[in-house]
């Protein structure tokens, strides 16, 4: 039995290498994610522990925020008294204060910000440690030094005049010195550095002077870390975070890590995308291949086999596919992972030395877990159907006929329901684990959709099919298309997947953009918008006295603008936004004061929104005690409560608090041009204002929207990639029913070729089949893609998309593409179908 | 035997030789074949397995490309045509019946009938195709696909699909190998009938003398070569040739 199953195996290699691939694929980006993750994070841990090997105990500041929101915990100022404390702690050798905080952004030798994706922009005080590249340490208040890294990235060079955003605006400063660090590293793990002098330091990045953010201690001999830690926490106090070195370095590389996660996700989410689609195929190539079969399983089954070993011979069979498929997958995971960390560890001037390739045992168990249950999976049901051949098969020269759909369509019907149920639960947010449920609710109607698919299939292929009824070939096509429903539909189901999570992505994105328009249209009466498009975790943000410029021009109405916070509120985590100028708000975005006064707003009062109101227990004329990441709390009376719209809801307070905030300055702004006055006049003169803040530009309204929408279309590039592999799988799907239906009617190829068909028409005929087949698969998914982003998109009413809008124009390019892959399937097969030989098909047996 | 008209023969082979194969194992199917297919005849080609009658057929109808020697149909020399040519040799010029029918089971009986002209592109002769379909008597069966059609009604079928475009020759490959005798014989009478009536030009290969002793002319292959042949031949003359086949070669 053996030895038959192996040797069938071997008779159908392409056939199988084309199932295989799928798995290859999913396997490869599943082992690909664990090598990259292994790899970068041992590269970061090894870093940091470098970084940190001469310091034994790190003091900082307790956060006086922490936690909340996505920004980074800002740490308390302490103050130089601090040092002193800690050095006097037996066993200390050495406490040095240190500055370093998160926002020292440079403008490069381009005049633009040199943007970061996620590794920090730090601004430090000079303490001589790094090594020096070239020139020297910052020795006045209008010297800096920076990274090698950073310097070649922004194209700057000793001697140069560089501009540096910090907690204040743009200030001008002569670079003495490029350092680097030790064992020859231009940066560490991407971090962008600015060393000035202490004092500037402190004044520019910590915001008051004489301060420190940390303080490095060295131990004496004989005393270990912990011991150390322990005496200095007992020494300080409450208040501070007191950490062995270790531990700061631990510490240290989460951040990096996190980031890791995410694109460890995005890796396993590529995975998940095309193994689901290799089901289909494999499934699909595993029921072909039984079908063939037929009257040979029967044979087995006529001389004796039992059913137990037609399902082994078949699930042996998978076995094989899926541990072959496993073992490709793996090699070219780790390859594709090592390629990764390479990249990763370049990227952005960054130079991470990586650690040693490392191919964790996750990585392989993954790998076959994933790659055998998947391709055994797929193999069971076609196994089942091999084991119900009837031994009398052998003996009859009928193929089996269709079976009924009647049972496959309900069972579909109920697994849709199921999937659409669940769906609904996670949208509406009900219970734990929602993402999980919305996961499941898509993928288990995906599994509903397929197996309602046949049913479908003959009215839609028909009627697609009719579109290319005017030639014979065409006619043929479509015919051949409609013969074998389910083959032809589990072919389109499989690029249902892929089309489908597109659509549904397209169709929330559009929502988003037309609800955006929506607002902005309605409630935002501004001629013109400053904001910056947001690259990492820190908003762009500009100088607030160009607000104050901006108002004493004669052609301007009103302008008003934000700066945000995370804040404890009586002790409640919530954000908060700086307003300048709330009356000029509450013009331009048709604010309605319910009660109190909106027009203008002092620094000891704050405004916020009727409904948060409500949930915060508060009303009018009431006490609140405000905590911002920096500096002491504030005791704020409610002066006006509003109602809120789509662009403005929550807490807002008086931008003279600005100051006490994480990112004191502005992140957007908006103006109202006096009525007569030509607006590009006034943008030319704002835009004047703005240049030393180049992080964010001024635009009308159209701009400010392709400004806003622009974050949203890499969302859509990150998924098109993931479009691109499920398709590539698919098309491997439409290849492999397309040969083998050549290989099936070859004897009716040979006849056509000899009443006449040519060449050209034959392979027109196959590629009709491919084009209907393709086009069936696009439209079941534009239509179940449309109808799951319209069930995300009501679900997220409640978070500001009102608008439903569906991408018609991306619709149709799909439908467009879906023609092309299906076109491009076809090469192979037709041209094989071409090159039949009249004579062998008609002598074929 | 009748008297052989003026006119061009519909299909002609001369000195047709096919050799399948090189060295060892090279095997020669035909050896120096020269045969003139009058227009208007129905000629049987008879011949044991292996005598080469399939392959000689094959190479008269444009299928297979002969080693030597040239093949007409009507005044085009078969020979160097390019696939296209050949293509449209077969569309306009040929027709075929198989033994295994070899229908489209996507199509009704009426699309299969229709196909060699709907390939080309061209329109139905009205009042042909309802006389060859009444002939056929398929008359109620033409809106079935194959697989509801019994095995002589498919092959009713096929030879309406081969005359309904008046082709010079048709050619019959084992028409009645898969029919029972009584359909077998309303197709062989269809055939002759198409002959004797419209004057159509029917080659038909065969191994049963019976099938044979439709033709008006049999021509006998042993070994690649055209040993003898009969006019209007019975069923029991046809027989006794095929036993004196061997003797026959010695002979030659």
């Amino acid at each position: 039995m053996l030895r038959a199953t192996l040797k069938s195996l071997l008779q159908r290699k392409l056939r199988l290498m084309l199932s295989g691939m799928a798995v290859v694929l999913g396997v490869m980006f599943v082992s690909g994610a664990f090598v990259l993750t292994d790899t970068l994070s041992r590269s970061f841990d090894s870093l940091f522990s470098t970084v940190y090997s001469n310091v034994d105990v790190e003091v900082t500041g307790a956060p006086k925020v922490a936690g909340g929101g996505d920004g980074m915990p800002v740490p308390v100022n302490m103050p130089a008294s601090a040092v002193a404390t800690v050095e006097a702690v037996p066993g200390v050798a050495t406490a040095h204060g240190m500055v370093m905080a998160d926002g020292a952004r440079v403008i490069g030798a381009d005049g633009k910000v040199v943007s970061s994706a996620g590794p920090p922009r730090l601004g430090v005080n000079w303490t001589g440690t790094d090594p020096l590249r070239e020139g020297n340490g910052p020795r006045t208040d209008t010297e800096i030094a920076v990274n090698a890294g950073l310097a070649r990235t922004a194209g700057l060079h000793v001697g140069d005049q560089v501009g540096v955003l910090t907690l204040e605006p743009r200030r001008t400063f002569t670079l003495v010195g490029i350092f680097g660090y030790a064992g020859g590293q231009d940066s560490l793990g991407g971090a962008q550095v600015v060393a000035f002098t202490e004092p500037v330091a402190q004044q520019l990045m910590l915001g008051e002077p004489g301060v420190y953010s940390s303080i490095d201690v060295t131990a004496d001999s004989g005393v270990s870390q912990a011991q150390l830690r322990d005496r200095i926490a007992g020494a300080v106090g409450a208040g501070y975070t007191v950490k062995t070195g270790e531990q700061a370095a631990l510490d240290s590389s989460a951040g990096p890590k996190q980031f890791l996660d995410f694109f460890n996700k995005i890796l396993l989410g590529f995975a998940g995308v095309a193994l689901f689609v290799g089901v289909f195929l494999i499934v699909n190539t595993f029921s072909i291949i039984v079908a063939q079969r037929t009257r040979e399983l029967a044979l087995l089954r006529a001389v004796g086999a039992s059913r137990r070993q037609m399902i082994g011979s078949v699930l042996l069979e998978a076995l094989a596919v899926g541990f072959a498929a496993s073992v490709v997958g793996l090699g070219a995971g780790v390859g594709i992972g090592a390629l990764l960390a390479r990249v990763f560890s370049n990227m952005g001037g960054n130079s991470l030395p990586l650690a040693g390739v490392g191919v964790p045992l996750a990585a392989v168990v993954g790998a076959f877990a994933v790659g055998l249950l998947v391709t055994l999976v797929a193999a069971a049901i076609p196994a089942l159907r091999a084991s119900r051949v009837a031994p009398v098969a052998a003996m009859s020269e009928a193929a089996t006929p269709d079976r009924p759909l009647t049972r496959l369509t309900i069972v579909g019907a109920s697994v849709f329901a199921v999937g659409a149920t669940l769906l609904g639960i996670g949208l509406s947010g009900v219970g734990d684990a929602t993402l999980w449920t919305i996961l499941g609710g898509v993928l288990v109607s995906f599994i509903g959709v397929a197996l309602l698919t046949p049913a479908i299939a003959r009215p839609v292929v028909g009627a697609i099919g009719r579109l290319f009824s005017w030639s014979v070939p065409g006619k043929l096509g479509r015919l051949n298309s409609g013969r074998n429903p389910r083959r032809t539909a589990i072919t389109a189901a499989a690029l249902m997947v892929g089309i489908a999570l597109i659509t549904g992505v397209t169709t929330v994105l559009t929502s988003a953009t037309a609800s955006l328009t929506k607002i902005l249209d309605n409630q935002v009466q501004a001629d013109l918008i400053i904001s910056g498009e947001q690259a990492g975790p820190r908003p762009p943000t500009f100088d607030p006295a160009v607000i104050d410029k901006i108002a004493a021009l004669p052609g301007v109405e009103s302008v008003a603008a934000g700066s945000f916070d995370e804040a404890l509120i009586d002790g409640k985590h919530d954000g908060v936004v700086a307003v300048i100028d709330l009356g000029a708000l509450t013009r331009i975005t048709s604010l309605k004061p319910t009660q109190g006064v909106m027009s203008t707003l002092g620094p000891d009062g704050a405004v916020l929104d009727a409904d948060t109101a409500r949930e915060a227990g508060v009303s009018l004329g009431q006490q609140v005690t405000m905590q911002f990441s920096r500096g002491g709390p504030h005791q704020l009376t409610i002066t006006g409560i509003y109602a809120a719209n789509d662009a403005i809801a929550g807490w807002m307070v008086s931008s003279a608090l600005a100051t006490d905030f994480a990112i004191p300055q502005p992140v957007q702004g908006f103006i109202k041009v006096r009525d007569g006055t030509p607006v590009a006049d006034v943008r030319t003169q704002v835009a004047a204002f703005l240049a030393d803040s180049p992080e964010v530009s001024v635009g009308d309204r159209s701009e400010f929207l392709a400004q806003q929408t622009g974050q949203l279309d890499s969302v859509l590039d990150m998924i098109q990639i993931l479009l691109a592999l499920a398709i590539l799988i698919a098309v491997l799907g439409i290849v492999n029913t397309l040969a083998l239906s050549v290989l099936e009617r070859t004897r009716e190829l040979g006849l056509l070729r000899a009443v006449g068909l040519r060449r050209g028409q034959t392979m027109r005929m196959v590629t009709v089949e491919a084009v209907v087949i393709s086009v069936f698969g696009a439209l079941l998914g534009v239509v179940v893609g449309a109808g799951l982003g319209t069930a995300v998109v009501r679900a997220l009413n409640s978070e500001g998309i009102t608008e439903l809008a569906l991408p018609w124009a991306q619709m149709s390019t799909y439908l467009g593409l879906a023609a092309l892959v299906g076109v491009l399937a076809a090469v192979l097969p037709a041209v094989r179908a071409a090159r039949v030989n009249v004579l062998t098909a008609i002598a074929y047996e | 035997m009748r008297t052989v008209g003026f006119d061009a023969p519909a299909a002609r082979a001369v000195d047709v030789w096919k050799v399948y194969g090189t060295g060892e194992a090279q095997v020669v199917a035909l050896r120096g074949v020269s045969l003139d297919l009058a227009q208007g005849r129905f000629t049987a080609i008879m011949g044991p397995s292996g005598s080469g009658k399939s392959t000689l057929m094959h190479c008269l109808a444009g299928l297979d490309t002969v080693t030597r020697g040239e093949v007409y149909i009507r005044d085009t020399k078969l020979s160097g045509l390019n696939d296209g040519r050949l293509t449209r040799l077969r569309r306009e010029q040929v027709g075929f019946v198989f033994q295994q029918f070899n229908l489209l089971p996507t199509l009704s009986a009426r699309e299969n009938i229709l196909l060699p002209l709907a390939i080309a592109g061209r329109k139905p002769d009205r009042a042909w195709l309802a006389h060859v379909i009444d002939t056929l008597g398929l008359g109620d069966r033409l809106g079935h696909r194959p697989n509801q059609l019994s095995g002589g009604q498919q092959q009713r079928v096929a030879c309406a699909r081969a005359l309904v475009s008046r082709p010079d020759v048709v050619f019959a490959d084992e028409p009645t190998g898969n029919l029972d005798s009584r359909s077998g014989a309303e197709v062989l009478g269809f055939l002759r009938n198409s002959s004797r009536e419209y004057g159509q030009t029917i080659v038909m290969v065969t191994h049963d003398p019976n099938a044979a002793s439709y033709a008006d002319r049999v021509v006998f292959l042993n070994d690649g070569r055209v040993v003898t042949e009969l006019a209007d031949p019975t069923a029991d003359h046809v027989l006794d040739t095929m036993k004196r086949l061997d003797a026959l070669v010695e002979v030659d």
